[in-house]
């Protein structure tokens, strides 16, 4: 930067704000290295941890029930309003000089390559994100993980793995059922609401499925899974200052987390759509 | 024995221990009190290597507890038991579950001796009966003798008590002072014990500590600690009010001047 602009710009901006402003980036930029380190650290804590399956094995199944089983209602209810709004816009977008089986493609490739995986991460990102996230923080300002690893316990091992292992496995399980949901509601209220037979509806839900279609949502669901339940877990255990910092690291979570969905869904769109 | 050797830990800006020197000797019960917020809990929690220190060490039996690996690490902690200040019960698992943990983490005893060492446990801080009770069920009281009791499972060797008495009734903070002694008759464990509460500091310590600025203003048997004729120690024990000790301290220092002055003016 030339050094007569530096100049300029120190004669413009009174004395008095300047160097409150450099402080104050001088703290982000501290407060973000920080935060990258923690992250760093929490990283290798959870590598670490992977050697101790003694303590995650058993754990990570009882997880898959509370964070995949459990989470099938919210999963199914939302799918299933999907599906039948999915099919009713189709409808509303497909004209005269459009075939109507083009509402069953409609249906089967949103559900199945979009809304299927990013609607049920959003709200998994709601459910277990911020359960995680409070769970945890709670047990940090309570001692509880302190308490972990004075009865010689590794609480990388017997808290964060099984929930993150829980999320990559169970997540695609929950998706799964979400896209046949979304798509079966679809058929419902094409076949009952709009009218298209079921012939028609079927015919264009297969004539453009590919089951790299599947594959797709369910490696994006799975990855979904896993940045939710990270950010969760990192947050929650990083939790500081007792209720406010339990409600801070909650919202934190869901916020990071909706935000890495979108983050992803981008990535694998890049990543694996791009011809 | 448990060594504190000139331990310094801040958090940020704030410097909690400048120096902190304390050596613990095998058998007895060491009590630190101190004004809070002044790093007594930080201390210990150096000792199972919760924190780690900025500068400085803490050695137990001759093991430097910031040099271990994880594994020794983890062999080190199940020869101490800690006791939390809120007793840091699971609040998902019955008070049996909260007692055995550590013991199930070990695996040297079948669950039949589990239950047995459970129940002994618990009735050594007469809890006997309360296995199946969940936590949010317990008194203040009961949550800290829960805490004892998942302490002592393991048959510790040392035992750390951050302020095991705090927030209780007298009555029920004399059955924990009680309840602590006779742990340490039972187990003959080696104990240090966090609190600010000087009739439990009496009735539990065989020597007193008391941590002032970041490092040990003084430390001597009760009896000791009982004639000192430190102004910052005499004010804390004797519950004078005053900005954490500091005026005692500018009292002591301004009849140290006048006493100088004294001499001069003598001479």
């Amino acid at each position: 930067m030339p050094a007569g602009f530096i100049t300029f710009l120190s004669s413009a901006i009174p004395r008095p704000i300047l160097p409150r402003v450099i402080a104050g980036i001088g703290r982000r930029t501290v407060g973000f290295l920080e935060g990258f380190g923690r992250f760093g650290r929490f990283l290798g804590d959870l590598a670490r941890g992977l050697a101790d399956v003694r303590t995650w094995g058993g754990l990570t199944v009882v997880q898959m029930r509370r964070l995949g089983v459990d989470s099938l209602p919210i999963a199914l209810f939302i799918a299933a309003f999907t599906g039948i709004v999915l099919a009713l816009l189709a409808s509303y977008v497909v004209t005269s000089a459009v075939p109507r089986y083009l509402v069953g493609t409609l249906v089967g490739k949103t559900m199945l390559l979009e809304l299927g995986p990013v609607l049920t991460g959003l709200a998994l990102a709601g459910r277990v994100g911020a359960n995680i996230a409070a769970e945890l923080g709670t047990m940090r300002v309570t001692e509880q993980v302190d308490a972990l690893e004075t009865l010689a316990y590794n609480p990388y091992a017997y808290l964060v793995i099984p929930r993150v292992l829980a999320g990559i496995v169970m997540f695609p399980v929950v998706v799964a059922f979400a896209m046949a949901m979304g798509v079966f509601t679809g058929w419902l209220a094409a076949t009952n609401l709009l009218p298209i037979s079921n012939a028609e509806f079927v015919h264009g839900l297969r004539l453009y499925f590919f089951p790299f279609d599947v594959r797709y949502g369910l490696i994006k669901s799975a990855s979904f899974g896993f940045a939710i339940t990270l950010i969760g877990c990192f947050l929650g255990l990083t939790t500081r200052g007792g209720a406010e910092g339990v409600g801070r690291a909650t919202t934190r979570t869901v916020v990071y987390s909706a935000e890495m969905i979108l983050v992803l869904d981008a990535f694998w769109a890049v990543t694996l759509l791009r011809q | 024995m448990i060594e504190f050797v000139d331990l310094h830990k801040a958090f940020g800006a704030n410097r909690v221990l400048e120096g902190f020197s304390l050596t613990v000797r095998d058998g007895e019960t060491m009590v630190v009190i101190g004004y809070s917020g002044t790093g007594k809990s930080v201390a210990i929690k150096h000792v199972v290597g919760l924190l780690e220190p900025d500068a400085g060490h803490v050695a137990v039996d001759g093991r430097v507890v910031s040099a271990l690996r994880p594994r020794e690490l983890t062999e080190l902690r199940a020869t101490i038991g800690f006791v939390f200040q809120f007793a840091a019960l699971f609040d998902s698992m019955t008070v049996a579950e909260n007692v055995a943990l550590g013991l199930r983490r070990r695996r040297t005893l079948g669950e039949g001796d589990v239950a047995q060492r459970v129940a002994e446990s618990l009735a050594l801080v007469d809890l006997a009966g309360t296995e199946r009770l969940m936590p949010a069920e317990l008194s203040g009281g009961m949550r800290k003798r829960v805490g004892l009791a998942r302490a002592i499972a393991l048959r510790p060797k040392y035992l750390l008590y951050d302020e095991p008495t705090t927030g209780l009734d007298p009555v029920t903070a004399a059955v924990i002072d009680q309840l602590i002694v006779r742990t340490r008759e039972a187990l003959g464990v080696t104990s240090i014990v966090i609190t600010h509460d000087m009739r439990s500091a009496y009735t539990v310590g065989d020597r007193i500590a008391m941590l002032y600025r970041g490092r040990i203003r003084q430390v001597g048997t009760v009896e000791e600690m009982r004639a000192t004729t430190d102004p910052v120690v005499r004010q804390f024990i004797e519950g004078r009010p005053g900005r954490g000790g500091r005026a005692a301290e500018r009292a002591s220092l301004m009849t140290a001047a006048g006493a100088a002055g004294e001499e001069e003016s003598e001479a």
